[in-house]
């Protein structure tokens, strides 16, 4: 188990502490980066449903850094075993939208976003 | 008591639809012949069997706390077996005529059902996302089911593409909750939220995060825009079925994660809810008047009935709770009532969907337009039947905690929204008569007298099913 409340990998590699520690909140600043970042990558991407794809997938890594993350720094194992729940689901996720965007194409002979608009809402 | 002991015959009625499930996708599959209609009887047999099984089940917590039995929960899933049987009775006729004759269909459902009913017995967050999951991915693939259909596929690819969005963020929102409380069980959260101490801005967050989440399901305002698409896309079987059970599911799963762990909270979420709450109403009754696709009607209509529902939950009271519960009673009977008629718009082999279609109905079909008035009355809230009952306990809970103004917008918005309502009425009784619809099949006046009858005389014994949901409601507030 790491040490509660902070992670130090300088310790591991026979390095320093005190030059560079990298901290719960750093894990949580680049599991928010990613959540922004796909959620920006659905919402502004103008050109492929893949794209779409892949940004759902880099949504539910952020998930995954900040359960980690948090499951090393309180001691406990449960965020850990919910990582490992959300790989699962995601594989599945990733299957079931590969699959819906394939019966997409064979209608609609393109994967473009901006011929989604079939029905207006 | 919760901790220690497994006591896996809590979730019985959960395994044994299971197997069920894959047991009639092996029937499904080594049967050479068309097994369609014997796989969905075989479902609906599946689903009654579910129901005996959670009626006898006792109450408790398993798993190690991860599952709960109470009587929120049992009636919770009773609601949404109920729901989804009659959805799959309604598909029959359907699916053989759109030539949609795959036995896969019913197993979908099934299978969406246990997701929903794990929903209701989730006692840790863990669970409720392994749910939702379970629920949502079995409709992705229901709501792309005409693979031939490209309105089917593209509301298959909107409804995945946000669906999966809303996961992403109820994720995020748990995982937030875990690191800033430090548990994922509602009983540990529970005790650890009861000292304000606890209460960190990261813990809000998280929980605004899953409210958004949830309410993505709900289709409540901010999280709406698929609803209508999805609606209007997807096969009308699929979206009677969507548009009951899994709302009664995850309007059950917000008030069982908003009372249970978050409980001690109220003034942290309450505000968040009546802002979601008066949103829905308002869009539910306005943007439904431009409508003229009877499917994408019933879309805002059960925008704003979320809306409405909300209101019991934003009082935040059991007599709330109870409101909110016999609600969801009222608006599943009459939903799929009115959509077994929807489905029985039929001309020469095609479907319609215009509100036009309907013009004159009452002379030609003088049961189907009485049965369609009856549910048009009830949702608008018209006295004697359910819809306004359901109102009525949501309203007088709101008033009980002073929430003046939430009641009269409510009022005020259902209003409006009997406007649309009677207009269908109006377009049925008063407009000149267009041509006959066919043959409505046994199956779909079956499921329309069923709903019919409830919505009609619900008002006679409201005594049992009201005691019912009151039971369920004190059993979140222990």
């Amino acid at each position: 188990m790491p040490m509660r409340g902070m992670i130090m990998p300088g310790t591991a590699m026979g390095g320093t502490t005190d030059m560079l520690a990298v901290g719960l909140f750093h894990y949580l600043f680049v599991g928010a980066l990613l959540l922004v970042l796909g959620i920006f990558g659905i919402f502004l991407n103008r050109k492929n449903v893949i794209v779409i794809l892949m940004s759902i997938e880099l949504i539910l890594l952020a998930v995954n850094i900040n359960l980690v993350a948090f499951s090393a720094a309180l001691g406990d194992l449960v965020g850990q075993v919910m990582a490992m729940f959300v790989l699962t689901v995601a594989a599945a996720e990733a299957a079931i939208g590969l699959a819906i965007v394939v019966i997409y194409f064979r209608n609609r002979g393109s994967i473009e976003v901006e011929d989604v608009t079939l029905m207006k809402g | 008591m919760s901790g220690t002991s497994m006591n896996w015959v809590l979730a019985l009625p959960e395994i044994a639809l299971s197997v069920c499930g894959m047991g009639i996708l092996l029937v499904g599959v080594l049967q050479r012949r068309d097994t369609f209609r014997f796989c969905s009887m075989l479902t609906v047999g599946a689903f009654l069997l579910a129901a005996v099984l959670v009626i006898s089940t006792g109450q408790g917590v398993g798993y190690r706390g991860l599952f709960t039995d109470d009587a929120f929960s049992a009636f919770v899933k009773l609601l949404v077996l109920a729901a989804a049987a009659l959805g799959v009775v309604v598909s029959l006729d359907y699916n053989e005529h759109a030539n949609l004759r795959r036995f896969e269909f019913p197993v979908l459902v099934l299978f969406s059902t246990v997701g929903m009913m794990l929903m209701a017995s989730a006692n840790n967050l863990m669970t409720l996302y392994m749910g939702v999951e379970l629920m949502s991915l079995s409709i992705y693939v229901l709501a792309a089911f005409a693979r031939d259909e490209l309105r089917s596929s593209e509301a298959g690819l909107k409804y995945f593409v946000l669906g999966a969005l809303a996961s992403g963020l109820l994720l995020y929102g748990i995982s937030l909750v875990y690191g800033f409380s430090g548990g994922m069980g509602f009983t540990e959260l529970a005790k650890a939220l009861a000292d304000p101490a606890h209460v960190s801005p990261g813990l809000v967050v998280g929980i605004v995060f899953v409210v958004a989440g949830l309410a993505f399901k709900i289709s409540a305002v901010p999280f709406h825009m698929w609803t209508p698409d999805v609606y209007e896309g997807a096969p009308t079987p699929v979206t009677a079925f969507m548009g009951t059970a899994p709302k009664v599911a995850a309007m059950a799963l917000l008030v069982r994660v908003m009372a249970a762990p978050f409980g001690h909270l109220l003034g942290e979420w309450q505000q968040l809810i009546v802002l979601v709450s008066v949103a829905s109403m308002l869009l539910g009754s306005l943007a439904a008047i431009g409508q003229r696709n009877i499917k994408r009607l019933m879309a805002y209509s059960s925008i704003g009935h979320m809306g409405y529902a909300l209101i019991g939950l934003a009082a935040g009271t059991q007599a709330g709770i109870r409101g909110v519960l016999v609600y969801l009673v009222t608006y599943v009977f009459m939903n799929i009532g009115t959509f077994a008629l929807i489905l029985a718009m039929r001309r020469r082999g095609r479907m319609v969907e215009g509100i036009a279609d309907l013009s004159g109905l009452a002379r030609r079909d003088p049961a189907m337009a009485l049965g369609l008035a009856v549910f048009m009355f009830s949702m608008a809230g018209i006295p004697p039947f359910s819809g306004f009952w359901g109102k009525y306990f949501i309203f007088t809970a709101a008033v009980q905690q002073g929430m003046w103004a939430l009641a009269v917008i409510g009022v005020l918005t259902s209003v409006i929204g009997a406007f649309y309502y009677i207009r269908i009425i109006k377009v049925m009784y008063f407009d000149t008569e267009g041509e006959a619809f066919e043959a409505r099949p046994a199956s779909l006046s079956f499921v329309a007298a069923a709903g019919g009858i409830f919505t009609t005389f619900f008002f006679v014994f409201p005594a049992p099913l009201v005691a019912a949901a009151e039971l369920a409601a004190k059993a979140l507030f222990r």
